[in-house]
């Protein structure tokens, strides 16, 4: 929704990173850097959580129970142990259906974060290492893709084809490219001149191993921090299409979808939408922390901003 | 300067010219469109007949240069749903989107740029992480639950403002929070980084040495040089916003633009769909033409790309 990055005018966060530094240089960061460990912590919690959802799950999150239909979470007077964060309309555990969740909510985003960035990462390479005409023709591309809004497109194409995960995830992963064509451009203009790129043209290397092996490695950081940050807006749109009613369709455990379900018992009961929310609102700032973090280690200068 | 202001202009004419396409295509993608018009019950010489009068049996080319035509004339032909032109449905349902996105402009440019000058000017200190902690969960807080959050509690448990409607100018406090707060994070980060900078440059070395008051200083020399490209962002985050603000009129029952988009995308009333698509985008690339030329005239290094 927000592609501030790709339009501000000095592209002040966009910095490329260079330089690697591997997995010890890693550690060292995650322990120093405060935002970045809670980040981890909390993205690492839900990913297992995600996988381990059938284990974790106290209840079967399809199953319908009319008999015990918005019972309130374990804090609340009327609440038990036994749903501890109370049931839906139609009866299903609350907390099962929140952990499942997770699923949906990682799956959309890593996958449309995966098909824009190849998209986004080939555009951006191309336009960068080619320059004139090429970067000329893709530049365009981009201007015209930034002009779309996202939201309402992405909402009449899932009303035409039918809202479901899988159109949900290829729709955003066809319209969330930008900011992977912005930075890759820009990480590209950069390297491109460097002296083992040149080598590389020298010693008569075809075309892909230098865009592969030579620039891709070297742009690689600065295109794992807007991953990071292109997961956590997918995440964010798919709940909104969601709770918009063209996203991912009942009986899916969708958290933007229980939201849309629990919208009409909020006013007395503010907890339908309070825990699909925070839970929504927890995952996206933990990933988001994660990819600002990653940005702070991998820049060298640290912040920036 | 004129030169960049024409090419910068035919590029926008010539996206925007892509972007009709692209949202005429959608109405081609709906299927047979004369037997969407007639409904279930029409025979197949009703479906023929309509065919025929809204010109549906012309080849497809034809159809997009007369729509096209038409809509420079400001016709964007007759709502399916309504059975009355589209044009009459924008007109009347403009003003409350344009309330809803400058209001929430001012609201994000009278929290950002306050914030990210203090946040600036006392680097490092309680206020400058509370601005960064204020951006990082702005960024992170799905705008629909922030709305619905809203509404529990200042409309549902205060009562000081109500839940919905565009009647009267309470109807859009709620709304335009929910919206400027998306906007905040980018352009308290901009205005943060150009004071950030400018405090550090000649000429404000120069003014303090000259003696000038610390607010003199800030105000006069710095602060006016830093907002410059805020003001630019501004623009292009106004035209984010008019795209956002299908969301936001739907949760609080605004009659704007966006809920007729979003109802008319619930109806398969297409030629309403693709009117608002074209007209937020229009606006989008307006606004960003103003900011690029904004940018140029005041950094002539802009205008040599």
């Amino acid at each position: 929704m927000n592609d501030s990055l790709a339009t501000t005018p000095a592209g002040a966060a966009t910095r490329p990173a260079i330089g690697g530094g591997g997995w010890p240089r890693f550690r060292r960061a995650l322990l120093a850097h405060r935002g970045l460990a809670l980040g981890a912590v909390i993205v690492t919690l839900l990913v297992l959580a995600a996988v381990l959802a059938p284990w974790l799950a106290p209840h079967d999150p399809y199953l319908q129970n009319t008999a015990n239909r918005m019972v309130p979470p374990v804090w609340h007077e009327a609440g038990n142990w036994e749903h501890p964060l109370g049931t839906d309309r139609l009866g299903r555990d609350y907390l099962s259906r929140l952990i499942y969740g997770t699923r949906i909510s990682l799956f959309i985003g890593l996958v449309a974060a995966l098909i824009s960035g190849v998209i986004g990462s080939t555009l951006g390479v191309l336009a960068g290492y080619f320059g004139g005409r090429v970067d000329a023709v893709i530049s365009y591309l981009l201007t015209t893709r930034l002009a779309m809004p996202v939201v309402l497109v992405a909402l009449a194409m899932a009303s035409l084809i039918g809202g479901s995960l899988i159109t949900v995830t290829l729709l955003l992963g066809l319209l969330l490219w930008d900011r992977f064509a912005v930075v890759a451009r820009s990480a590209t203009l950069q390297v491109r001149d460097a002296e083992y790129v040149q080598a590389a043209r020298a010693l008569g290397c075809p075309l892909h191993h230098i865009l592969l092996r030579e620039v891709l490695p070297n742009i690689a950081a600065a295109l794992i921090v807007v991953a990071t940050l292109e997961v956590a807006n997918a995440i964010l749109l798919e709940a909104t299409l969601s709770f918009l009613g063209m996203g991912v369709q009942p009986p899916l455990p969708s958290w933007g979808l229980m939201i849309a379900e629990g919208k009409s018992y909020m006013f007395f009961q503010p907890w339908v939408i309070a825990i699909p929310g925070s839970a929504l609102f927890m995952l996206v700032l933990a990933i988001n922390l994660l990819g600002d973090g990653l940005r702070d280690i991998s820049a060298p200068g640290g912040r920036n901003e | 300067m004129w030169p960049f202001i024409f090419k910068r202009t035919l590029v926008a004419l010539c996206v925007a010219l892509t972007i009709s396409v692209l949202s005429f295509g959608l109405l081609q993608l709906s299927g047979d469109l004369a037997a969407a018009i007639g409904g279930p019950e029409a025979t197949a010489e009703q479906v023929e007949r309509i065919r025929i009068e809204y010109g549906l049996d012309r080849p497809v080319v034809e159809q997009f240069v007369t729509w096209l035509w038409g809509v420079m004339q400001l016709d964007f032909g007759r709502s399916y749903y309504y059975q009355s032109s589209v044009m009459d449905l924008v007109v009347e349902r403009l003003p409350v989107t344009m309330t809803l996105g400058l209001l929430s402009l001012a609201i994000a440019i009278g929290v950002s740029i306050p914030l990210g000058v203090a946040a600036a000017l006392m680097r490092g200190s309680w206020v400058d992480r509370l601005a960064m902690a204020i951006a990082v969960t702005g960024q992170a807080m799905p705008n629909f639950w922030f709305g619905l959050t809203l509404i529990i509690l200042f409309a549902v448990n205060l009562q000081w403002l109500p839940a919905a409607g565009s009647e009267s100018w309470q109807g859009f406090v709620l709304p335009a929070i929910a919206l400027g707060y998306y906007a905040t994070p980018a352009m308290m980060r901009l205005t943060r980084s150009g004071m950030l900078e400018v405090l550090a440059s000649d000429y404000v070395r120069t003014a303090r040495a000259k003696g000038l008051r610390t607010g003199s200083v800030v105000f006069k020399h710095a602060l006016r040089n830093a907002v410059i490209p805020v003001v630019a962002l501004a623009a292009v985050e106004l035209g984010f916003m008019l795209g956002g603000s299908v969301v936001i009129e739907t949760v609080f029952s605004l009659r704007g633009l966006g809920q007729l988009a979003w109802q008319s995308i619930s109806r398969n009333d297409y030629p309403v769909v693709q009117a608002v698509v074209l007209i937020i985008a229009l606006f989008y690339i307006v606004l960003t033409l103003l900011a690029d030329i904004l940018n140029a005239v005041l950094d002539p290094r802009l205008r040599a790309r």
